[in-house]
């Protein structure tokens, strides 16, 4: 009886150590099948054309892989968007986090939350029929479909964690800290931008690397208004990211064209994972001070 | 504070930042107000009971998208149903079984590297290693095993923080009149961690119901009226995808707009009890 109620017990404790270890198996798994399916084009492309190449041609009569205008383009994509939500995002955390009124900051809270919640594709389907004819009339462009409407889609879309992270962080500077500047003549607004801000750096620099890795990582609303054009990034031309790379070819891929777009993943994938680095190593900082 | 001491340029400085604070934070709010108007103002008018109600037919030259409505059921009820014994279980683990400070590292480690993963890589690797390696073809059951990878670190997350607020005197009672370890978890942990894993799946819920890249190259896009076991085992795309499908590739706006209102109208709702759940279980963990 004893011996039975022992093994069930081991027994338990395996299946609960099993369950644990699924997520460390399935990040081995993305990594491993990342590298595995993503090499052998890089092998037979050359790692120098492939990375720097100018021109992509998947499907021309004699093919040219180079990704850089993709990776140029989630480069200042991503910039783009950080310039335009960054500002918008942290001084709307600073708001809700210090200024606002509890009635107000309940409602603002909720329409960020809500705003976490829409569904990329309706991002990018608002942005199809009101941004891109948007930016074709402001700038009498023929077509809208640009970098500056993925930039814009893409500001709006990483705004909530921007301003989530960072009120999280504003609100855990202690007390202490605002008081001594309140007392010693400063304003409370000067208290928030002179030591509250600087006390949560840590915090809001995490806010703004979290923001990078959600606007490098977008695919479908990006693609609905950047117009896919395998061109170098500017402004006002027609673009195409790294995310979009490899969801805009997929389905009609064969051979080396679609071991190519695995090896755009793998691209990403590394990418994705020194923002991850970053992320983790602000975040470590934030909580240690 | 003696308004008269502070000279004209701080006070500049201070009505400046306050200013733009405000107008940050309504443009933020506008921005949510004008989406969701929008959206719901021109989805609205093109929801028929014909469109909720029949699947498209070439030869009525109609469009329905009450098979897109039931994929996504499937798919939401499938990824559940394996996302939260998974999810759960790891986080059990985590709190209550693991003495190893390395391990528990290693495991929280990886579930914040999946959350910071992309679903265009969820997608891709879900088509080579379920559609592919396991051989399930372009299926709503590779669609939902891959949202089960997506999803697994947010029902870990909640479940291990509603586990930190089951007092250890309670563990410690139940060892103390003689109960193992599993009878523990079974009768005093889980019961305990229930708010956790409800958050967990409202959580998740909303995050399938507004996936599609992951979705595209695993569950693919057909539009066809399945049962629940005939769906999962063939091609189907889900609000999203079928969103997407008639917005970019058949300029069949009202029918996108359409499924656009209903996903802001369930968005909305699953953002109501998220917040609504999250409030009623702290009022009862306060009590």
């Amino acid at each position: 009886m004893q011996k039975r109620k022992q093994f069930t017990e081991t027994l338990i404790h395996g299946v609960f150590l099993l369950l644990g270890l699924i997520t460390v198996g399935c990040v081995l798994l993305i990594t491993v099948y990342l590298i595995v399916s993503g090499l052998p084009a890089i092998r037979q492309i050359g790692l120098v054309p492939f990375l720097f190449g100018k021109k992509w041609a998947s499907t021309a009569a004699e093919p040219a892989y180079g990704i850089l205008p993709f990776i140029l383009t989630s480069v200042y994509g991503t910039a783009g968007a950080i310039l335009l939500g960054v500002p918008v995002g942290f001084l709307t955390a600073v708001y809700l986090a210090k200024l606002a009124p509890p009635a107000v900051k309940a409602v603002v809270t909720e329409a960020v939350s809500l705003l976490a919640g829409i569904p990329s594709v309706v991002y990018g389907l608002v942005g199809m029929l009101i941004l891109v004819p948007g930016i074709r009339a402001l700038f009498h462009i023929p077509d809208g479909a640009s970098l500056l409407a993925a930039i814009v889609v893409l500001a709006v879309m990483i705004l909530p964690s921007i301003i989530n992270v960072s009120v999280t962080a504003l609100e855990a500077v202690p007390r202490e800290y605002e008081d001594a500047s309140l007392a010693l003549g400063a304003t409370p607004v000067e208290t928030y931008f002179r030591v509250s801000v600087p006390a949560a750096r840590s915090g809001i620099a995490a806010a703004v690397v979290l923001g990078v890795g959600r606007a490098i990582g977008e695919a479908m609303a990006v693609m609905m208004v950047s117009g896919n054009a395998p061109n170098m990034p500017s402004l006002f031309e027609s673009v195409r990211f790294l995310t979009t790379a490899v969801a805009s070819e997929m389905s009609y891929s064969g051979g080396l064209q679609r071991q190519a777009l695995f090896s755009i993943a793998l691209v990403l994938f590394l990418f994705i994972m020194m923002i991850n680095a970053a992320l983790n190593f602000f975040l470590k900082r934030s909580r240690e001070a | 504070m003696d308004g008269k001491r502070i000279s004209g340029r701080r006070k500049l400085l201070i009505g400046l930042l306050k200013g733009l604070m405000l107008v940050c934070a309504a443009l933020t709010c506008a921005l949510v107000l004008f989406i969701t108007i929008y959206v719901i103002a021109r989805g609205i008018p093109n929801i028929t009971w014909e469109l909720l109600s029949t699947a498209p037919s070439y030869r009525r030259g109609s469009i329905g998208i009450l098979p897109d409505i039931l994929n996504t059921v499937y798919v939401i009820a499938a990824a559940l149903c394996i996302v939260i014994p998974v999810g759960a279980g790891a986080a059990v683990y985590l709190t209550e079984y693991a003495s190893n400070k390395r391990l528990v590292a290693v495991i929280e480690y990886a579930a914040e590297t999946l959350s910071g993963i992309p679903s265009i890589i969820y997608g891709l690797v879900g088509m080579l290693f379920f559609c592919e390696f396991l051989n399930m073809q372009t299926s709503l059951l590779a669609g939902a095993l891959t949202l089960v990878i997506m999803n697994l670190p947010t029902i870990m997350r909640t479940t291990q923080e509603s586990l930190k607020t089951v007092p250890v005197s309670y563990r410690e009672g139940a060892f103390g009149l003689g109960a193992g370890k599993w009878r523990v978890i079974r009768t005093v942990v889980l019961p305990g961690c229930i708010d956790g894993i409800i958050t967990g799946c409202i959580l998740s819920v909303g995050r399938i119901l507004g996936e599609s890249a992951a979705l595209l190259f695993t569950a693919g896009f057909a539009h066809v009226l399945n049962g629940f076991f005939d769906g999962l085992a063939s091609s189907g795309a889900t609000l999203t995808v079928a969103l997407y499908v008639y917005a970019k590739e058949r300029g069949e706006f009202g029918v996108a707009f359409a499924a656009a209102a209903i996903l802001m109208l369930l968005t909305l709702l699953v953002n109501r009890m998220a917040a609504g759940v999250g409030a009623m279980f702290k009022r009862r963990r306060n009590r």
